[in-house]
């Protein structure tokens, strides 16, 4: 059964590796302490282990998380090599807790074919540290026009299951329709970009007196929760699952919510920088404070916070999306969409719903991997930390609080926004699949895998 | 005062640049139009977008006070700006110059400028956010108005009502006027088609003050000056403007409401569209400042760069 020193590319080529871990008196998922055993890349029985024979890590006072699971990430390859790689992306995964990472399609070429969604594939497996599983593009191009060949990106070695224009809006409602059910048929879900393109010409920040007063276009709100309301009637009809991106707003989440009430299958993400930033970092200008959604109001924030403490929003989604400098050092009409954010978002998370009480760390684990994972058809993450199940762990130190530094990031890009911002909690350990992937908060450099 | 980015500006330190402003505009009686005081002095146009006027206006204000003034016309193409707004003020404060004034079509640049380049900056026109010269400009003629041209020096515009019409949304004369007008006590209204209207605060205010679709409403009230904004009509706002004729109907100054307005100040920033935002007669009237206003541009613009960059004014030197 356990084959030392070989890889196994079943699911995300997560290596196997030999000999036991046990690990002492962490807070499992955040509640009592219990120990911890792996074997052969999957939890076992610490009571079954020899322990005299095993590697025993003391993690008390640290909190156990299953590994972290992010449905939108931007890693650029191909295309956009400059900002990030998918080799790059994953450290950057691993350092903030995440095993596995779903990654967008706006890709150049597009992830429209099954040749680029397996090239994505292959560069993860190559990078190990994390599972990639490629997202499929909608649309031909992302151009809105024409379907891709979705059936043959499911059917690809990619194993295609979330579909998504990200960047773009799925505006034609009739497109929008005929990919929902084909991807009812594959079982799969339309992740959605939820903003009208009529509404928001030119539009660089929310829609606002500030918008007003900075002379900035403003992207209104009713752009966003437009779209998810005629997305969830379309879902319906066609008995398929919607799942919405980057919920920026309070007018999405009570569409969100009353297409729940309905028995709708839709789901909803929101990205860490929507639970803690808001517009007022615009004034300033500063282009990396420019993401799309755009940062919104406090009545926003709140309205996000709550609704992901109550499910209405499901998961938290990072909407890692990696830039060079020069396309952040501009005006800020001029300047690139995005933000980084896969090592800084559990952080954001503790902050703006740990600490606010909104959320206990069972939450957490629900929202960044148990829910990200079923939402992307991802297996492996439906019983956190249970015996049996694979060894994805995070142990993160709760009290531990830290400046984030641009030099500190593993990523190839630091177009981040928590700069010079104190954050909470530190990832100290990630195992992936059994194999240790960060330790102490370092990168696990592995071989590089074939 | 290190730079002047935006009208937001304290009431003394208003009437303070007015002021000398007035000073300055001594100069336009003389038959030698030239002061020394930023002799050795460099300062460079920096506009990235079109302008003949403000440009123009910079310029001889520059010559005047005798520095060298250098115009650079920044346009590049647009995929580039941003980079070629860093670098091309990263490369002219390499060149030791001491001031800059930017014309940009993206709001904020000037302020991005400032920081980058460690030389006083002036905007001059950012985007549709500000243009903080106009204001001080229109604030200056309107001051001579009231008080008369003798009489301005170390007043304010109390109380003075003031009608801004036209495409607010997409004005920074609109914006920096609705900051430095109010901070003079004027009570300014901004009247406009709703779909060329700024965002309202939750009070209803727009750009913290009182807006109305109105012109008629508002000509009711008999302002003290009604300031017009020039209108695109084709450009800004796609197909949401309001067409010319529907424009003239609701928000012209027609003959029909200039005689309804028999004591308003008739401003506007220029350059004019007689028989859109306004009549040629009202053009034309005595009670238009037009000229005036351009004038006024010269002395004030003297006064900012005096401001920044006379050693005596401490200035960021």
């Amino acid at each position: 059964m356990t084959t030392p020193q070989t890889v196994s590319t079943t699911h995300g080529g997560t290596p196997t590796r030999t000999g036991t871990t046990l690990l002492t008196g962490a807070a499992f998922l955040g509640g009592e302490p219990r120990d911890l055993a792996i074997a052969d890349g999957v939890f076992v029985d610490p009571s079954a282990i020899d322990r005299d024979a095993a590697e025993v890590l003391d993690a008390s006072g640290l909190v156990a998380l299953p590994g972290l699971v992010d449905l939108h990430a931007h890693l650029r390859q191909p295309g956009g090599e400059q900002s990030e790689t998918v080799a790059s992306g994953v450290r950057a995964a691993a350092a903030g807790g995440y095993t596995c990472v779903f990654a967008m399609a706006n890709t150049t070429p597009v992830a429209d074919t099954p040749a680029v969604v397996e090239q994505v594939h292959r560069l993860g497996l190559e990078a190990g540290l994390a599972t990639v599983r490629p997202i499929g593009a909608v649309s031909v191009g992302l151009a809105g026009e024409r379907l891709a060949d979705m059936g043959m990106l499911a059917g690809s070695a990619a194993r295609v299951s979330v579909f998504s224009d990200d960047g773009h809006c799925v505006a034609d409602a009739e497109l929008m329709r005929r990919a929902l059910e084909h991807a009812a048929a594959l079982g799969a879900v339309i992740a959605q970009h939820a903003q009208d393109p009529s509404l928001t010409r030119g539009s660089v920040m929310h829609e606002s007196p500030l918008a007003a007063e900075l002379g900035l276009t403003g992207w209104p709100s009713a752009a966003e929760a437009a779209i998810v309301a005629r997305d969830a009637m379309l879902a319906e009809a066609a008995g398929a699952r919607l799942h919405v991106c980057h919920v920026s707003t309070l007018e999405t989440v009570e569409v969100v919510r009353a297409a729940k009430a309905r028995g709708i299958a839709i789901t909803a993400e929101v990205t860490p920088h929507h639970l803690l930033l808001t517009e007022e970092l615009v004034r300033s200008y500063d282009a990396r404070y420019k993401v799309n959604p755009p940062l919104r109001a406090d009545r926003d924030v709140r309205a996000l916070r709550e609704a992901l403490a109550d499910g209405t929003i499901d998961i938290v989604a990072t909407d890692h999306a990696p830039h060079a400098p020069e396309a952040k050092q501009a005006a800020f009409a001029d300047a690139a969409f995005g933000m980084v954010g896969l090592e800084t978002a559990l952080g954001v998370v503790q902050e703006s719903m740990v600490e606010t009480g909104l959320l206990d760390w069972a939450g957490v684990a629900r929202v960044m991997s148990t829910a990200p994972a079923a939402i992307g058809r991802e297996p492996g993450y439906d019983a956190p930390l249970e015996i049996g199940s694979p060894a994805h762990l995070v142990l993160v130190d709760p009290a531990a609080r830290r400046i984030v530094e641009a030099a500190s990031l593993k990523g190839r890009s630091t177009n981040s926004p928590f700069l010079g911002v104190e954050l909470p909690g530190t990832v100290l350990h990630v195992w992936h699949g059994g194999r240790r992937t960060v330790v102490d908060g370092e990168i696990a450099e592995m071989p590089v895998q074939a | 005062m290190k730079h002047l980015l935006t009208a937001a500006m304290q009431r003394d330190e208003a009437i303070a640049l007015l002021d000398l402003a007035e000073d300055m505009h001594q100069i336009q009686d003389r038959d030698v139009k030239k002061l020394p005081a930023l002799r050795g002095r460099t300062v460079v146009n920096l506009f990235f977008e079109d302008s003949t006027r403000t440009r123009s206006s910079f310029e001889i204000a520059g010559k005047w006070l005798s520095a060298d003034v250098i115009n650079v016309s920044g346009k590049g193409s647009s995929a580039s700006k941003g980079e070629s707004l860093r670098d091309t003020g990263l490369t002219i404060a390499a060149m030791g110059v001491d001031g800059v004034v930017v014309r940009s079509g993206s709001s904020g640049a000037p302020a991005l400028l400032a920081d980058w380049v460690g030389r006083p900056v002036v905007n001059a026109g950012d985007g549709t956010h500000e243009h903080p010269t106009q204001a001080l400009l229109d604030a200056f003629a309107l001051r001579r108005r009231i008080h008369g041209a003798d009489a301005s020096r170390g007043k304010a515009l109390d109380g003075v009502r003031v009608a801004i019409v036209g495409d607010i949304a997409h004005s920074r004369v609109a914006r920096s006027n609705a900051l430095l007008l109010p901070a003079l006590g004027a009570e300014v209204t901004l009247v406009g088609p709703p779909s060329l209207l700024p965002q309202p605060a939750a009070d209803g205010t727009r750009l913290g003050l009182r807006a109305e679709t109105s012109l008629d409403t508002v000509i009711a009230e008999q302002p003290d000056a009604l300031m017009l904004l020039r209108v695109q009509l084709e450009r800004q706002a796609g197909k949401v403007a309001p067409s010319p004729a529907e424009y003239i109907t609701g928000w012209s100054l027609t003959d029909e409401r200039l005689a309804r307005l028999p004591k308003a100040q008739i401003m506007h920033p220029g350059p004019m569209n007689r028989g859109l935002e306004l009549s040629s007669r009202a053009a034309d009237s005595d009670a238009s400042t037009v000229l005036e206003q351009v004038t006024a541009g010269v002395s004030v613009r003297m006064a900012v760069l005096y401001s920044l960059l006379a050693s005596d004014q401490g200035g960021s030197r």
